[in-house]
């Protein structure tokens, strides 16, 4: 199987793989990062969302192989353990903007990367408009919406760990 | 109210594992040695088996076993069963076909399990999994339901003729006959609730692991209520002991319904975990989810209402084929007659009400609760009449509702139920306000100044919940008893840990509970946790269904804190050297009556404990009770959703532009949470008037199997909701909860299609009212001028 390698939430990694691995099987099974979702197998559901080299991109579409060399950013990576929460991990649990939990994560990299191409002050018409390739069965998205505006002001006061996009 | 208790917005304390990537659901379970099993599926609706060949796939890399239906029988592996009893009109009990794990002999659904591979790795079960020769003869499918009864149609199980499951009726027929006979106005509607995939985000899964030594098997599972799992998989399947089967839920990805039955995969897990000796995983994908999840809905109805020259109903009635699938579903039965049929009389007073449901089989996936069950679909009938029927008789839609709402209670309905409190003309007068229904006709001009329809729905709900009185669903067919537990644990230092037989998969009884917990013993909510989810933990718990946690689950948490209570009063007492009925407990502290002689919670817990003041002979050391709660009714929350919404006449698209939701659910623990249960209840309801339906083609394939084809509600579907609330308590729980889960979901498909309707001025309109159809719907109604 051939070797692989990729930075994952800025620590070196190396793994050998079968060649159909997908980037969230690598990240799951082989680094037990278990907080990337699978919610779909057609690419929908953005429950698989991290970020690669600094862009936010569904780790079920992607094989592990084509990463070689790049960075990622996984929604463990966001916080550093023990340190405060990023903004937008905040502003989630202060809007109520997750229930089951299931697609937060993917929902919290999908935000910061709207925030990286739209900026910090964002509308609901931009916000519902941008979450197009990302899916909740729960909360209605009515406060996820209100979440991520609130976390993109917050991220814009300089608060929180480290930036989505590094 | 204190910071944390009953009624305060707290923040929830499961997220911080959720927003930080360390929630733990099943496919994050990972057991020492673990194999992958992947399901060989039926590709055919209706087919005859005609041989299976395992040897060239049994062969390829990784391969463990496989494993057939025919394997299943010899090891004498029971079927699963629908555990809601249903006696037709003329008393014949309900025909439930065999539910193998895996099929025996023949398919009857697209998904169907033919076999599992167990492998070293899902890649390599998959590849096997092609390899597996299946040969089939394929059959004609029954799809339609309502052409599933007709003559000549194929029988999909042997004995059971005309594919009918029961034929069954509820109300008084020659009493609803005269009031129609004597009816000035009579609405008339068609009405098909459209299947409906239940799409929790986390997919379903299992894993299953087998301990040689004791003989003992784990199941880690995405449901709903694994007390009952186990209660199935040990009793009625029959894969082991219930001591010897532990079943854990842990977190769990959404359910809405679809995770509360028992399913042949886990049942094919645990099998073979015990064959393999090894443990075995199973995730299902989302084309496996669209196929084999039970689905929601799927009725065809006729319906009619009556009422007097005033627009006073007299009657109504209604004819309804159910579709459940290819098998009966764990509680199937019950959905389109005791959860569908009884809540006819919606908000109004109705002197007679008949209902007659056919239930059917059809090769397509089975069908079974899906949130709301049953009420949505009684909801969108008796809703839909009243509009209709507001519009021929020319009276305003709110002033039908006003004339015909029960007022006094209890009320008794002619279909079983007796509702115990409301008020349904607070909430309707809330959100007429809210939403501006005064300023809609100016706005409706506007909006025709654009060349936009605009139209405006009501939908004035009722649903029962909290189930249910065991004494009262034992008489209607339920298999089990429909309480729940808590006990309640002390520890020396004075922190709490609840046992609960809820399950949270999304509604937040981590922080609802233990704010209840707190307000009750005056101990901060860091001060508990709560434990729910596991059999080895939680002695026995109905789970989390038709929005009962609150009403029921926090119930028996009340009653076992009364017990825990009483108790520590007596252990203070010892404290405090004083006589027991002289102890005061509020706020954490215990006082003795007209004294300035105190003990804190933490003192009180600690002797309870250490057992240096009392001699066992007086009282037993420790802190520690239980409580199985067994409601007194059913709980009838209600209120009224107003939608308003401008259609594109040319194109056909409808947005929302107006959400209005005034709700009754009694005592509200957590606003915050019962807030954001609206809004997901609602957006599924939008989901199922505007874009969800799942499509059969006629040989049973299913069209809308994947969500690129099956169009799930996205952000830029839905509006941001007005969400309010008014309060009457329930009376049949000690906390006067109604629950909150499922009434969006109940209530917003009328609202949507009664405000289409009203702005196309055509009734002729199916769900969902996608682009396209109201666009038809349009070129109906009006043919379009020469140009």
């Amino acid at each position: 199987m051939p070797a692989v390698s990729m930075t994952v939430n800025g620590k070196a990694v190396t793994g050998n793989v079968e060649e159909r691995t997908l980037l969230v099987q690598f990240l799951r099974e082989h680094l037990r990062l278990t907080g990337t979702h699978v919610g779909c197998d057609t690419s929908q559901c953005g429950a698989c969302v991290v970020h690669i080299d600094g862009i936010a991109g569904k780790s079920c579409t992607l094989l592990a192989l084509q990463c070689e060399g790049m960075k990622i950013t996984t929604i463990e990576g966001l916080a550093e353990p023990g340190g405060p929460l990023h903004p937008m991990q905040e502003a989630f649990r202060e809007h109520h903007g997750l229930q089951c939990g299931y697609c937060t994560p993917g929902m919290i990299m999908a935000a910061l990367d709207i925030v990286r191409r739209r900026g910090n002050d964002l509308d609901e018409h931009t916000i519902r408009d941008q979450l197009d390739g990302n899916i909740c069965r729960c909360t209605g998205y009515h406060n996820i919406v209100k979440a991520i505006a609130a976390g993109a002001k917050n991220m814009a006061k300089g608060g929180g760990a480290r930036q989505a996009a590094e | 109210m204190s910071a944390t208790g009953i009624g305060a917005a707290v923040r929830r304390k499961e997220d911080f594992r959720f927003i930080t990537g360390h929630g733990q659901y099943t496919d994050d379970v990972v057991r020492p040695g673990e194999t992958r099993a992947v399901f060989v599926r039926s590709p055919h609706a209706h087919a005859k088996i005609k041989s299976i060949d395992v040897s060239a796939a049994k062969k390829l890399p990784g391969v463990i076993d496989i494993l057939t239906g025919t394997d299943l029988a010899t090891d004498k592996i029971g079927n699963l069963i629908c555990g809601w009893m249903i006696h037709s009109k003329d008393g014949t009990p309900m025909h439930m076909a065999a539910h193998p794990a895996l099929a025996a002999g023949k398919v009857n659904c697209v998904g169907d399990a033919v076999a599992v591979v167990i492998a070293e790795t899902t890649a390599q079960g998959r590849d096997a999994a092609e390899k597996v020769k299946v040969e089939y003869e394929v059959l004609t499918a029954v799809v339609d339901p309502a052409k599933a009864q007709a003559q000549g149609a194929p029988q999909i199980h042997p004995d059971i003729a005309n594919n009918t499951i029961y034929q069954w009726s509820l109300g008084d027929q020659k009493a609803t006959a005269s009031a129609f006979a004597a009816a000035k106005h009579v609405t008339k509607l068609d009405i098909i609730n459209n299947r409906l995939v239940p799409n929790a985000m986390e997919p379903r899964a299992a894993l299953a692991e087998y301990d040689e030594g004791s003989d003992h098997l784990t199941l880690w599972n995405t449901s709903q209520n694994p007390h009952v799992a186990r209660l199935v998989i040990a009793a009625f399947v029959g894969m082991a002991p219930e001591h010897k089967l532990r079943v854990i839920a842990p977190d769990v990805g959404g359910g809405f319904g679809s995770k509360i039955f028992i399913y042949p995969e886990e049942v094919v897990c645990l099998w073979a975990a015990r064959k393999v000796k090894r443990p075995v995983k199973w995730t299902s994908d989302r084309s496996e989810a669209f196929l084999t999840d039970a689905h929601g809905r799927d009725h065809v109805t006729h319906a009619e209402l009556a009422l007097d020259a005033n627009g006073k109903i007299l009657a109504l009635r209604a004819k309804t084929i159910a579709n459940l699938g290819a098998y009966m579903s764990t509680f199937s039965s019950s959905v389109p007659t005791y959860l569908y049929a009884t809540l006819l009389s919606g908000q109004y007073d109705i002197p007679s009400i008949y209902c007659e449901v056919d239930a059917v089989y059809t090769n397509t996936a089975p069908v079974d609760a899906y949130r709301g069950a049953g009420r949505p679909e009684a909801t969108f009938v008796v809703e839909r009449l009243m509009e209709v029927s507001a519009r021929q008789m020319q009276i305003d839609p709110a002033d039908l509702r006003r004339r015909n709402f029960i007022n006094k209670f209890p009320h008794q309905t002619p279909v079983i139920m007796a509702y115990d409190a409301g008020d349904y003309l607070a909430s309707l007068k809330k959100a007429l306000e809210l939403a501006d229904v005064k300023g809609f006709p100016k706005r409706r001009r506007e909006a025709a100044r654009h060349n936009k329809l605009r139209g405006l729905g009501y939908s004035t709900y009722i649903e029962a919940c909290g189930i249910a009185p065991s004494q009262a669903v034992g008489s209607l067919g339920a298999g089990v008893g429909l309480w729940e537990s808590a006990e309640v644990r002390v520890n020396p230092t004075g922190s709490v840990e609840v046992l609960t037989g809820s399950h949270s998969h999304g509604q937040g009884h981590e922080t609802t509970f233990a704010q209840l917990v707190s307000e009750r013993l005056g101990i901060p909510m860091e001060n508990v946790s709560i434990v729910h989810g596991d059999t080895d933990k939680v002695q026995f718990g109905m789970g989390t269904y038709g929005s009962r946690s609150g009403a029921v689950g926090m119930s028996a948490i009340v009653k076992a804190l009364d017990k825990i209570e009483a108790k520590a009063k007596k252990v203070a007492a010892y404290v405090l050297e004083a006589a027991e009925g002289d102890i005061e407990f509020k706020d954490g502290k215990f006082t003795v009556a007209g004294t300035d002689k105190s003990a804190a919670w933490g003192d009180v817990a600690l002797n309870a404990y250490i057992a240096h003041k009392f001699v066992g002979a007086d009282l037993e050391p420790g802190l520690k009770e239980t409580s199985f709660y067994d409601p007194t009714n059913f709980t009838f929350p209600a209120g009224c959703h107003i939608c308003e919404v401008e259609i594109d006449a040319d194109t056909g698209k409808t947005e929302i532009v107006n959400w209005t939701a005034i709700d009754d659910f009694g005592t509200v623990i957590n606003p915050m949470i019962v807030e954001g249960q609206v809004h997901g209840g609602v957006a599924q309801g939008i989901g199922q008037a505007l874009l969800e339906g799942a499509i059969y083609d006629k040989e049973g394939q299913l069209v809308t199997g994947s969500m690129m084809d099956y169009t799930m509600p996205r952000a830029h579907d839905l509006p941001s909701f007005h969400v309010g609330l008014t309060e009457t308590k329930s009376p049949s729980n000690p906390l006067g909860i109604k629950g909150c889960g499922e009434a969006g979901a109940i209530a917003a498909p009328a609202a949507v299609i009664n405000a289409i309707t009203d702005a196309i001025e055509t009734e002729d309109l199916a769900m969902p009212a996608t682009a396209n159809a109201v666009w038809s719907a349009l070129q109906r109604a009006k043919p379009r001028q020469a140009a």
